[in-house]
């Protein structure tokens, strides 16, 4: 912006000097931008890399030994928690697709002029910290609190519990309560790029299905749905990618059995200082979610999520 | 009995949808009643009495209304950073052909699809091999590199929808590239990148896990929230997340009705 509003008046200049000049306009946009990202985004990743294959102590120092052990060792001790991640996180995802897909239709197609007042109810829990709400949860499924106790008298609680969701009559310290939260915490992100893509939908196209004797089951199956596959995918990875690396929600609602990899990431770094341990974690679950994205984008077919 | 259950077939999917909506609020809600509570001890998870201290008094717990205060410069600084920063590249994006659009497209995708403990950790790695001394300032640092991306999207989406022969016929009219830029161009972008602005403010207010990686020994609103959740938790917290509930809400009514009042004049002969 600044390059354009300097640029004098062409008629002053001589032919030719506006035309490099112009050319060169683009490359001074973006670079104070793109060198913002490249030392404080990429070139992170090259010093991690470099972190994870050191060895040393705190007191000596660390030098950059080349030792890929610290890998294998990390994934050993820690895979647990990295199986645990993405369990918790692709669950939540799941949960956040079933809650999220019938309030973003009803956003697109069914509130009329309630449609501003809705999406409104949906971004404004954002602007309260997301760490204040987390702990809304521990006040809403406290032992012995009412939700405890309507699915403890609807006996779900012992089926939870044989299925090793819940324990006993708790729900608060269990992998139920983290998965609850995580699915809260980014529901919106599900729901805002699904109801984008089933807002562009012509809604003719609906009329013309039922013209042609669908069923509304039909209709959803072959029309509707297929149509908001962009927004599925990308709601599904703006879900999935943050969940994986949370361990806010573990921390809160879950017990030390619910530890996520953030949670060993977050202490090997800030409390255990065992730095290269913490980059190689830090790495491998990098990879494991960069590889399932790629898979994913691909086989879903949607490349132009930019 | 088969009318009740022809009714519910057919709200479906409006009943599901109002389920998934209460289940967003439900903890507002419970923010909202627990700042007029009265608990026992130091945590302000039961309800105990109703009572107005908190909010006579939302600055009386130690050192929390300083990290709001940080917390909101910092917002406030990384919010013009970013913004101006996304625009620039979000102009040369959509604007200009040029080499390595690639990587450079793929260098703005990145931060948005990585967890962001990866990105904290990274981060945290570059800053102890410099030796920067963590605060204000590496928060800040940080915040602006994750706002970006979002900043970038949010402009290219709105300049990219916005019709080219807008600004032909500016120039057909003899406007200069910057009259053009202020006259038309930017007033068109504005909508976009008033979006990218308020969302990077959310994001840098909000932003927890890169924050408590950079931070070192200065503590911001999430971090205070995040302490005191070990330590007990004041009612006040939950204050200051209705006050800015409530001001978030006020905001965004505020522009919509502004918006359609504007519509409005705009559609009058």
């Amino acid at each position: 912006m600044t390059t354009l509003a300097e640029t004098p008046p062409a008629a002053e200049l001589p032919l030719r000097k506006p035309l490099l000049r112009r050319k060169l306009v683009p490359y001074w946009l973006l670079l104070p931008g793109i060198i913002w990202l490249l030392i404080f985004f990429a070139l992170p990743m090259v010093y991690q890399a470099s972190t994870s294959v050191q060895t040393g102590s705190l007191e000596k120092g660390f030098q950059v030994t080349w030792h890929f052990q610290t890998y294998w060792d990390a994934f050993k001790e820690y895979y647990p928690q990295f199986i645990r991640s993405l369990l918790y996180a692709g669950t939540a995802t799941v949960l956040c697709l079933i809650l999220g897909y019938p309030l973003a239709y009803l956003i697109a197609f069914k509130a009329g002029r309630w449609r501003n007042v809705v999406l409104i109810l949906v971004i404004a829990p954002f602007f309260t910290s997301f760490l204040i709400r987390t702990l809304a949860w521990k006040t809403i499924l406290a032992d012995g609190g009412p939700v405890v106790h309507v699915l403890n008298t609807l006996h779900v609680l012992d089926v939870t519990s044989w299925l090793g969701w819940t324990e006993g009559s708790r729900v608060l310290a269990t992998p139920m309560a983290v998965v609850c939260g995580l699915t809260y915490n980014f529901l919106p992100f599900m729901i805002l790029p699904l109801y984008t893509s089933l807002e562009r939908i012509d809604g003719r196209l609906h009329e013309a299905a039922g013209d042609l004797y669908a069923t509304p089951a039909t209709t959803f199956r072959k029309v509707t749905f297929p149509l908001s596959m962009p927004g599925v995918v990308s709601g599904t990875l703006l879900t999935f990618i943050p969940a994986s690396g949370d361990y806010v929600n573990a921390e809160l609602l879950g017990s030390t059995d619910q530890k996520m990899v953030g949670n060993v990431i977050q202490s090997q770094f800030l409390r255990v200082l065992d730095y290269p341990t913490a980059a190689a974690l830090s790495f491998i679950l990098m990879a494991i979610v960069l590889v399932m994205v790629t898979v994913y984008i691909r086989r879903a077919g949607t490349e132009d999520l930019v | 009995m088969s009318i009740p259950l022809r009714w519910l077939r057919r709200n479906l999917i409006t009943i599901a949808g109002l389920i998934t909506l209460a289940y967003l609020i439900l903890p507002n809600i419970v923010v909202m009643v627990f700042s007029f509570n009265k608990p026992n001890g130091r945590f302000n998870y039961a309800w105990q009495r109703g009572s107005l201290d908190a909010w006579k008094d939302p600055c009386g717990v130690a050192d929390m209304c300083d990290s709001l205060s940080l917390s909101l410069q910092i917002a406030a600084w990384a919010t013009v950073g970013a913004t101006v920063l996304g625009t620039m590249i979000a102009f040369a994006l959509v604007r200009f052909r040029f080499r390595a659009r690639g990587a450079i497209n793929s260098l703005i995708f990145l931060p948005m699809a990585m967890p962001e403990v990866v990105m904290a950790a990274s981060l945290l790695t570059l800053f102890l091999n410099m030796g920067a001394q963590l605060g204000f300032w590496t928060i800040l640092i940080a915040h602006i590199m994750f706002c970006l991306s979002f900043v970038v999207t949010a402009v290219k989406a709105r300049v990219m929808s916005m019709d080219p022969r807008l600004e032909e016929a500016a120039r057909d009219l003899y406007a200069g590239p910057v009259q053009t830029f202020v006259r038309v161009t930017l007033p068109i972008a504005a909508p976009g990148i008033a979006a990218g602005a308020l969302l990077s403010f959310a994001l840098s207010f909000d932003d927890f896990i890169i924050t408590n990686f950079n931070a070192g020994s200065t503590v911001t609103f999430p971090m205070f929230v995040w302490g005191s959740a070990q330590r007990g938790t004041p009612v006040q917290i939950n204050v200051i997340g209705t006050a800015m509930f409530i001001i978030a809400v006020l905001v965004v009514l505020a522009a919509q009705l502004l918006s359609n009042s504007r519509q409005k004049n705009s559609a009058k002969p």
